[in-house]
């Protein structure tokens, strides 16, 4: 007690806290609780990951279709991390750029745009993805719907036109000649594209989805270094193949054949690089399996019976509000649990 | 042949090359120890000397209390300095005896019978129980409470951890190679306490020295215990891991090993069986591994209980003058230490000393990867145990059966995100209990 009021009573005097350290015969010892290894995952290492896996597509895009997709795709990061900036400050949060999703949103909404897609819808759209997709539920790891996909949707509601006006690559034809993607001229012309061009890309369609080949050298690399779960991808091509061949095999005449269903449109980047989104995905891996089953099934319905040709995004977003419900009804069966 | 193993869990870096190839070196009688009167888990062993009594190597400083508890001998030869409250390794006060040594040792052994193959299964367990044995792996649950099942609960199945999951350390692995007839004579006695005749030796593939070794001796002394490569993975030296990996059976929650017939016992605890039972000491030393990039000489040291750290450290070298961070354990599970002045006891497996270089971790958000979904071990949720916790919904908790956690550390060794999701369910499992 008397030495308490002492300290108490004495005015604290301002020490150099090392000085402590300083003293011979004394190490500065650690204390901290286990584990005391970590591995070297982290966010800022799968977000570089994913960046560079979109490289290849984001390149052939600008190869295929000019400068314009280059003006596009940095008007679409500097406003999507503008967007994060603002909200921030106007919250009174400390501003992290670091660990650069803001710059993975702004990429995946504008490599899902036309490519003469309007400059001032780029702004709306990355505004809309940041602000409603990803802020207003709370920021990093609280968003429901993929932040990029729901710009996309916002986009598609909003310029109904410009969103289905498709220039096709500089290769295929002269400068600025619109024509339509392979699933359009399908559901509406009912022309087959070969499979060949769907691969290599030069077809009508998004700036980052033309090129299946590409897009899966990328979308290999994120599975292979972890940064993606394999099951999403796997589940839900393997479903869109099983379910469109199964319609292809009872009416050949009117279904694409399924190889022409995985390569064409953005299944595969949204497959690898939207469905993947680990925030909006489930955590459990029997959830995994049913989340791309489910985009799958979904896929498809839109693709063969509703009215639109792709139904990529909507597949995806669709997923992304069940996902709550598939973790509670996923959850593993603990070690030693016994089934009642 | 495909290596049998156990589901999820992690792949951390072993740093076992510090000291796997140095042999076990004897230290000399320290000058003094301390030797806590709580290194098992259960009740504080109760003492029987005072200050100014002479006692021997060997001889009982602090008896049983109750039936889950563990007797404590003295680990020289010399006099009760004091018996008093000493920082203990585990991060608290605790009480201790102090001894001075006097002279070089005087052992004072326990009765043991001619040949152990003719005694009975309760005067080998009496033995154990004498001298003191505990689990060495770590967890230190008294032995002899281990090898008495209560009826009701037939074991058919006997496994020797000699996995030794965690990173750095290589006491076991050493003593598998150095000590490997004694560790099998140890499993032998074992088993004959507990009437069964399936004997495993669990031992991971990079250990393969250790493994052909045991092999070669198993078939020149002609045992039938089986030795079975399990490959690489942590936690693999938690029991239930263990007994799943060998034999597929899983311990049901809440439960324990002996509920689905097996006993694991750790290599150095069937290594201290084998030297009670055949030459009545007492367990007051055991192989400890001082390792780390922080310590000059890392090494393999059979040194007495109740040795400063200090003194063990000397003995390794000294340490690196840029050493932060010493601890007791492996880095998985591993306690901090703020002194080098507590003393080893039953449960030190090894101290790492570490350079740190990067002492601020940044937190980030969960961004729900599940990467601690798929390692956990015991299938649990760490993210949402770990939130529930952080928001005080302990009720929510039992729900999860977070109690099944076993505070491995794996998930926190993967999150991308580094949220503290053990240290949230240590207090989650604190609360909810």
């Amino acid at each position: 007690m008397e030495e308490k009021s002492k300290t108490t009573n004495v005015k604290p005097k301002k020490k150099d806290p090392r000085a402590k350290l300083k003293k011979p015969n004394r190490i500065p010892m650690l204390l901290k609780s286990s584990p005391h290894l970590r591995s070297d995952y982290s966010i800022e290492k799968i977000m570089r990951g994913v960046l560079l896996a979109l490289l290849p597509t984001t390149v052939l895009g600008v190869i295929f279709f000019g400068w314009y997709a280059l003006l596009m795709i940095f008007v679409g990061i500097v406003s999507c991390v503008l967007t994060e900036l603002i909200f921030n400050l106007v919250s009174g949060k400390k501003f992290k750029l670091t660990d650069g999703t803001s710059v993975l949103t702004g990429l995946l909404l504008v490599l899902t745009l036309p490519p003469s897609f309007p400059i001032p819808g780029v702004i709306l759209g990355s505004v809309v993805a940041i602000f409603v997709g990803k802020m207003i539920f709370g920021g990093l790891g609280y968003n429901i719907f993929n932040p990029a996909l729901l710009g996309r949707a916002f986009l598609q509601a909003s310029y109904p036109v410009k969103m289905t006006t498709w220039t096709l690559p500089k290769y295929v034809g002269a400068d600025a000649i619109t024509g339509a993607t392979p699933l359009g001229l399908f559901k509406f012309e009912h022309i087959m594209t070969n499979i060949k061009p769907l691969i290599l890309g030069n077809i009508g369609g998004t700036i980052g989805e033309t090129s299946a080949l590409v897009i899966l050298i990328g979308g290999i690399f994120i599975l292979i270094k972890k940064y993606a779960d394999w099951r999403i991808p796997l589940s839900y091509i393997g479903t869109v193949f099983i379910l469109g061949g199964l319609f292809w095999l009872i009416n050949p005449a009117q279904y694409p054949n399924p190889f022409f269903h995985i390569f064409a449109g953005g299944l595969m980047l949204g497959a690898f690089f939207m469905a993947t989104d680990m925030v909006t995905s489930p955590i459990t891996t029997k959830g995994s399996w049913i989340f791309g089953i489910g985009a799958g099934i979904v896929l498809i319905t839109i693709r063969l019976l509703g009215g639109l040709p792709e139904g990529v995004m909507y597949s995806i977003i669709f997923m992304n509000g069940l996902v709550p419900l598939i973790n509670r009804y996923t959850r593993p069966k603990v070690f030693g649990e016994v089934k009642k | 042949m495909k290596l049998s193993t156990f589901k999820n869990g992690i792949h951390p870096k072993s740093f076992k090359h510090f000291s796997n190839r140095k042999k076990i070196e004897e230290m000399q009688v320290p000058e003094e120890v301390f030797v806590p009167l709580q290194q098992h888990i259960g009740k504080l062993a109760k003492p029987i000397v005072k200050k100014k009594d002479e006692v021997k190597t060997g001889q009982i400083i602090a008896e049983t209390d109750g039936f889950i508890s563990s007797t404590v001998h003295s680990p020289i030869t010399g006099k009760v300095k004091a018996i008093d409250e000493f920082d203990h390794p585990s991060g608290v006060r605790a009480k201790m005896i102090h001894i001075k040594k006097t002279v070089d040792d005087e052992w004072e052994l326990i009765d043991i019978p001619k040949n152990w193959k003719d005694a009975t299964k309760n005067e080998l367990i009496e033995i154990i129980k004498k001298a003191g044995i505990v689990g060495l792996g770590g967890a230190a649950f008294p032995t002899q409470v281990k090898l008495s099942p209560p009826k009701g609960k037939p074991i058919d199945s006997f496994i020797l951890n000699g996995v030794e999951c965690e990173p750095f350390l290589t006491a076991d692995h050493r003593m598998m190679l150095e000590y490997t007839d004694k560790v099998l004579t140890g499993m032998a006695i074992t088993m004959k306490i507990l009437g069964v005749k399936n004997g495993y030796i669990g031992i991971e593939d990079n250990k393969p020295d250790a493994i052909s070794q045991i092999q070669k001796r198993v078939m020149d002394l002609n045992y039938d215990f089986k030795v079975i490569p399990l490959k690489l993975k942590y936690p693999q030296g938690a029991e239930k891991m263990l007994i799943d990996a060998i034999l597929k059976r899983k311990v049901p929650i809440g439960g324990l090993p002996m509920d689905v017939g097996v006993v694991v016992n750790n290599v150095g605890t069937v290594f201290s069986i084998y030297e009670a039972v055949t030459e009545g000491k007492a367990l007051v030393e055991r192989v400890v591994t001082v390792t780390g990039d922080g310590v000059k000489e890392p090494k393999n040291i059979l040194a007495r209980i109740g040795t400063t750290f200090k003194e063990l450290l000397e003995f390794s070298g000294g340490l690196k003058d840029e050493t932060n961070h010493i601890y007791m354990g492996g880095p998985m599970m591993g306690v901090s230490q703020h002194s080098i002045s507590v003393p080893m006891i039953k449960a030190t497996s090894g101290i790492v000393c570490s350079i740190e270089k990067s002492v601020n971790v940044k937190v980030s958000p969960c961004i729900r990867c599940g990467t601690c979904v798929r390692v956990c071990p015991i299938n649990l949720i760490p993210t949402k145990l770990s939130r529930l916790s952080e928001l005080s919904k302990y009720d929510e908790l039992g729900k999860y059966e977070i109690q099944s956690c076993i505070e491995c550390g794996s998930c926190l060794y993967s999150c991308p995100s580094n949220i503290p999701l053990v240290q949230w369910i240590r207090v989650g499992k604190l609360k909810s209990h």
